[in-house]
């Protein structure tokens, strides 16, 4: 229930997923919003705290699903996919993971290096040390554009990496994407009528 | 700060004076002597800073446009008054993003509120060379009641300075922004040098 097992994801790996998934979102428009969109200075700075105390969240949770991934076996790929399909779903992955670590490690040496000094104070609760780095302008804008270039490019392939989920549902309706819903997933790419009527109402419930 | 002791000396005993009998320091300058009107002037400095969550540097600043002045009551020290006014737009901070925020609506709101204004309300002597003023304090369009502690620290016929201390809430002008990483209690310490009008 809460491992993976041959076929399926078990309830760690999709809440993780899905919780990292709507974090990383929230996280690029909120990054967006705060740096790129004219708004006052008060909520402005309000917005940055919020992004950093979430941006530490999907940090802390990405390294779990890291270390997860590691010490647990995957289910295999569904038999549906093509070799190209499994190496790039798996090449996806793997960047998709070391990303989701990159980002905010590269947010952290923004708000570090930065000479504006600012406290990373968590929800308000404890203070997050800055990192060990120099303070400067020119390490500040490096690190801003590297945060930056990262957390556009983790979108833009969490959007290829979303619509190839979508294209296996609704196109090759096979159980790609049910299995990281949670539905007790099929053991092959098969018989996918009667698995899919079952996975559709869960898809209905959430 | 380094004052010169002697100065400070005859300041004090001047304003001590009040109380004292006059016979007992028939050398010292009479309160008479610093009684009257002073302009604010250079080397007059108003310097605020902010502590942050887990100790480190804070926000620290100065104004560097402000103008002012008091007026000591020869009979009354307890009648005197003063009155200042700052100007926010010439807030001074270690980098400009700093400066901008401050001068920002999260702020002081320059743009619609030029000024600070203090104006007292009454002044009460609590040592030789201490009094506390209290007064209105008015920033972004709200006023309440402030008080800070002044110390003498320099005085010569022509001129008078202070050490005005004060901590202000920032929260109730609508000034909130960034609490609790910054502490909502802006520390206000002010070199005030009053030249005779
Ligand atoms: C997965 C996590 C994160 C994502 C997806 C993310 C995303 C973004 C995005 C899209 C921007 C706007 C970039 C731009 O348009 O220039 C941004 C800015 C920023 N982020 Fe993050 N962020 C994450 C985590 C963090 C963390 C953990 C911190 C700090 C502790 C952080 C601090 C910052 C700061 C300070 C900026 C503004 C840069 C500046 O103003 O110079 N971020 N982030
Ligand atoms: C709405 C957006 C998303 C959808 C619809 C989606 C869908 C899926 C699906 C269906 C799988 C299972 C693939 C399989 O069976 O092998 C999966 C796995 C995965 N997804 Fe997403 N995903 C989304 C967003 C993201 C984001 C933003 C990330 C990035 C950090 C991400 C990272 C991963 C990773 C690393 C896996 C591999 C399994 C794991 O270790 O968790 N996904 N995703």
């Amino acid at each position: 229930m809460l491992r993976n097992s041959e076929t399926g994801f078990g309830l760690v790996t999709i809440v993780l997923h899905w919780t990292i998934a709507l974090l990383i979102f929230a996280l690029v428009l909120s990054g967006f919003v705060m740096q790129r969109v004219e708004i006052d200075p008060a909520p402005q700075f309000t917005l940055y705290q919020w992004h950093k105390s979430f941006g530490f969240t999907a940090l802390g949770l990405a390294l779990l699903r890291a270390t997860w991934w590691l010490v647990e076996h995957n289910p295999s790929p569904l038999p549906s996919l093509c070799p190209l399909e499994r190496r790039a779903s798996r090449v996806t992955h793997d960047t998709l993971t070391v990303l989701a670590i990159a980002v905010p490690l590269a947010g952290w040496a923004v708000a570090s290096t930065s000479t504006l000094d600012i406290p990373s104070f968590y929800f308000n609760v404890m203070v997050i040390p800055h990192l060990p780095l120099a303070k400067s302008e020119a390490s500040e804008d490096f690190w801003t554009s590297v945060h930056a270039l990262l957390a556009y490019v983790t979108l833009a392939l969490a959007a290829i990496h979303a619509a190839a989920a979508l294209y296996h549902h609704f196109m090759r309706r096979d159980a790609v994407l049910t299995r990281m819903l949670g539905s007790g997933a099929p053991s092959s790419g098969m018989g996918v009528r009667g698995a899919q009527k079952r996975n559709d109402t869960v898809v209905g419930r959430k | 700060m380094m004052v010169t002791i002697n100065s400070a000396l005859k300041a004090t005993v001047c304003v001590a004076c009040v109380f004292a009998t006059p016979a007992a320091n028939a050398q010292a300058p009479a309160l008479t002597d610093a009684a009257g009107s002073y302009r604010i002037t250079s080397p007059s400095s108003i310097q605020f800073s902010i502590g942050q969550v887990g100790g480190g540097g804070g926000i620290a600043g100065n104004f560097a446009k402000f103008s002012g002045g008091f007026r000591i009551d020869g009979a009354n020290i307890e009648r005197s008054s003063v009155e200042f006014t700052l100007y926010p737009e010439s807030v001074r901070a270690r980098e400009r993003r700093i400066e901008d925020f401050l001068r920002s609506s999260a702020v002081f709101d320059a743009a619609n509120f030029q000024t600070v204004t203090f104006r007292s309300t009454s002044v009460r002597q609590t040592g030789p060379d201490t009094a506390t003023v209290e007064g209105a304090l008015t920033a972004r369009g709200k006023t309440r009641k402030e008080r800070f502690a002044v110390t003498l620290t320099d005085w010569d016929r022509r001129s008078i300075s202070f050490t005005i201390r004060g901590s202000i809430r920032r929260s109730p002008y609508g000034m909130d922004v960034g609490t609790p990483i910054y502490s909502n209690v802006v520390q206000f310490d002010m070199k005030i040098t009053g030249r005779r009008r």
